[in-house]
């Protein structure tokens, strides 16, 4: 299968600074990517490129086959870059409905059904963004990438700073999401075994750079790379 | 396409129409029968309150300040007054919409200098582009003529059928359904998923555009549109009082339209509208009781409502509509239960 999304050697960063020096890097349809690494290995500069908020130097973005390097973000987005960014980025002045209407595009996914994926936006649908608690806000964000029908949902630690029981609530919303189809995804998280059993697929960065790639199952079996580069049990076999 | 039909039920929800907002606009248009000495004031008031309507359409939607909103103005008001003074197209309603669209080309070229930059250079360069337009009406005087204005204007009955009189009834009404037209394309306009990514942008330009709303292109539609309804201001104005001269373009004009949006607010339609009433009406009283000083009153006026907190200011002007949908309401429901017991 082609691959849907494909980085091709993009070296990308902020003003002077090279974050991502040579990123290459593809997804197939359906899949869903986690991807980890510590604070500042570019996990976040890896999504605001594809996005296109970044500095590119050099290198190529596909989506599709169509090539995007050169398309301004919002191009991007209505050609099917879905962009859940960290901090939400919610219009404060529209209601809940109103932000999802705003941007929305035909496609199978409307209003109503992420309405139907998340009851709580729909009892807060007249209320204001700036009216809303941060796992709602969480959730009109991922619902108004949504309804833009993209090919690439792009999620920037979706669970950040959210109470464990609206975790597994949105966490079970993204395993709905992305096996209803259509749509792969890219998301990064800080807390590997949060997100995987979720994802198919794990990438883990370093010094913008991929060490690691590997399908979730097998990572799952093997505690000592993910203690390796994350240092998720404390860092006791550091060598 | 199975998506549209849900997105323009979900925009009709949030355009239906309040019972306060007929109540305006049935206020408005009884105005036109009760005080029949008052048309010309009353005429300035609706003139005000549609080109007050287009810049709120900038400034509280798409967050772009301008202050030289009168370069609009008074390219709609010259483009009227020449088209009727060379008889072009005799008929005021297609002559009106010809002028509005003069100046939306006009917006449209200037919207390139306007959205780039931040508000600084906006204010910069709209107030550059009306006094530009000031010199140049001056310098051509054998179009413009100059600083006597266009002379000998005679605009045509209205469809063939209603002749401008002396008393400005006819313009009253005219203006009123000017206005009225525009601003129910307006309302349709802001609330469309369109008017709703201008507020977007103006919440974040930067977050809009990455998640699919084309800034630039959204800028420059808003304001060309902006620059239709203030050319269509200038050119009721021509038409309703014969009149084209240079203080059309004066910073006076553009400086007062942002004073009548701060006493009204932004962003909701009606904060021009109100603002019109609100600052004519108080001008009108001011310069009666003290006809040398009232501009002192007016700017005391000004302080005041903004340190109070000008958001609010619609809800005072709305209070006594609102009192009075409740107490009919009231009555309506005690007579109901008073029929019963008798």
């Amino acid at each position: 299968m082609p691959d849907l999304l494909a980085i091709d050697n993009l070296r990308a960063g902020y003003g002077q600074a090279v974050v991502l020096p040579e990123m290459t890097l593809g997804l197939v349809e359906g899949q869903v990517l986690a991807l980890l690494g510590r604070n500042g290995t570019g996990k976040t500069t890896l999504i605001n490129s594809i996005v296109g908020v970044t500095r590119r130097f050099s290198g190529s973005i596909r989506l599709g086959g169509k090539d995007i390097t050169a398309l301004r973000p919002d191009q991007r987005a209505r050609a099917g870059i879905g962009w859940v960014p960290q901090e939400r980025n919610i219009f404060r002045s529209l209601t809940v409905e109103e932000n999802m209407t705003a941007v929305a595009q035909p496609g199978p996914w409307t209003v109503d059904k992420v309405y139907e994926m998340f009851p709580r936006l729909e009892e807060r649908r007249r209320n204001f963004g700036n009216q809303l608690s941060g796992g709602e806000q969480q959730m009109l964000a991922i619902g108004r990438a949504l309804t833009l029908n993209p090919q690439v949902l792009l999620l920037d630690e979706p669970t950040e700073g959210l109470a464990p029981i609206i975790v597994e609530e949105l966490l079970a919303a993204l395993g709905k999401i992305t096996r209803a189809g259509g749509i792969c995804s890219i998301v990064v998280e800080q807390n590997a075994q949060k997100i995987l059993g979720l994802a198919d697929r794990v990438v883990i960065l370093e010094r913008g750079a991929i060490v690691h790639d590997a399908p979730s199952q097998a990572l799952k079996a093997d505690p000592a790379t993910l203690e390796r580069f994350l240092g998720v049990s404390g860092g006791a076999a550091e060598h | 396409m199975a998506s549209m039909p849900d997105m323009s039920e979900h925009a009709t929800r949030a355009a239906r129409w309040r019972p306060a907002e007929i109540v305006f606009w049935l206020a408005l248009l009884a105005c036109g029968f009760l005080f029949p000495s008052r048309y010309l004031i009353m005429t300035e008031i609706l003139r005000l309150g549609l080109f007050a309507l287009s810049l709120d359409l900038i400034l509280g939607y798409a967050g772009i300040v301008s202050l030289g909103h009168a370069a609009f103005f008074g390219v709609g008001a010259y483009s009227a007054g020449l088209i009727a003074l060379h008889g072009f197209i005799p008929e005021p309603v297609l002559a009106l919409i010809a002028a509005g669209l003069i100046a939306a080309v006009l917006g449209f070229f200037t919207s390139f200098l306007v959205i780039r930059g931040v508000d600084l250079t906006r204010l910069m360069v709209t107030l550059g582009i009306a006094l530009l337009l000031e010199a140049l009406a001056e310098k051509f005087s054998d179009i413009t003529g100059g600083t006597d204005g266009l002379q000998g204007i005679v605009i045509q009955p209205i469809f063939g059928l209603f002749a401008f009189d002396i008393f400005g009834k006819v313009g009253f009404f005219y203006n009123l359904a000017v206005l009225f037209v525009l601003f129910l394309l307006a309302r349709c306009i802001v609330h469309s998923p369109f008017g709703l990514s201008l507020r977007a942008i103006r919440n974040n330009p930067l977050r809009a555009s990455a998640i699919g709303i084309p800034v630039n292109r959204r800028l420059i539609a808003i304001y060309t549109l902006a620059a239709f309804y203030a050319g269509v201001a200038g050119a009721v104005f021509t038409q309703t009082t014969a009149l084209a001269s240079l203080d059309v373009f004066s910073f006076e004009r553009s400086a007062d339209l942002m004073l009548v949006l701060v006493l009204g607010g932004t962003g909701y339609l009606y904060g021009g509208l109100i603002g019109a009433v609100v600052f004519k009406v108080l001008q009108d009283v001011f310069s009666s009781i003290t006809p040398q000083y009232w501009m002192f009153w007016i700017g005391l006026v000004f302080v005041v409502v903004v340190m109070i907190g000008r958001e609010r200011l619609h809800r005072w002007v709305m209070w006594l509509p609102h009192r009075v949908v409740q107490q009919f309401g009231r009555k309506a429901s005690a007579a109901v239960s008073g029929g019963d017991a008798s």
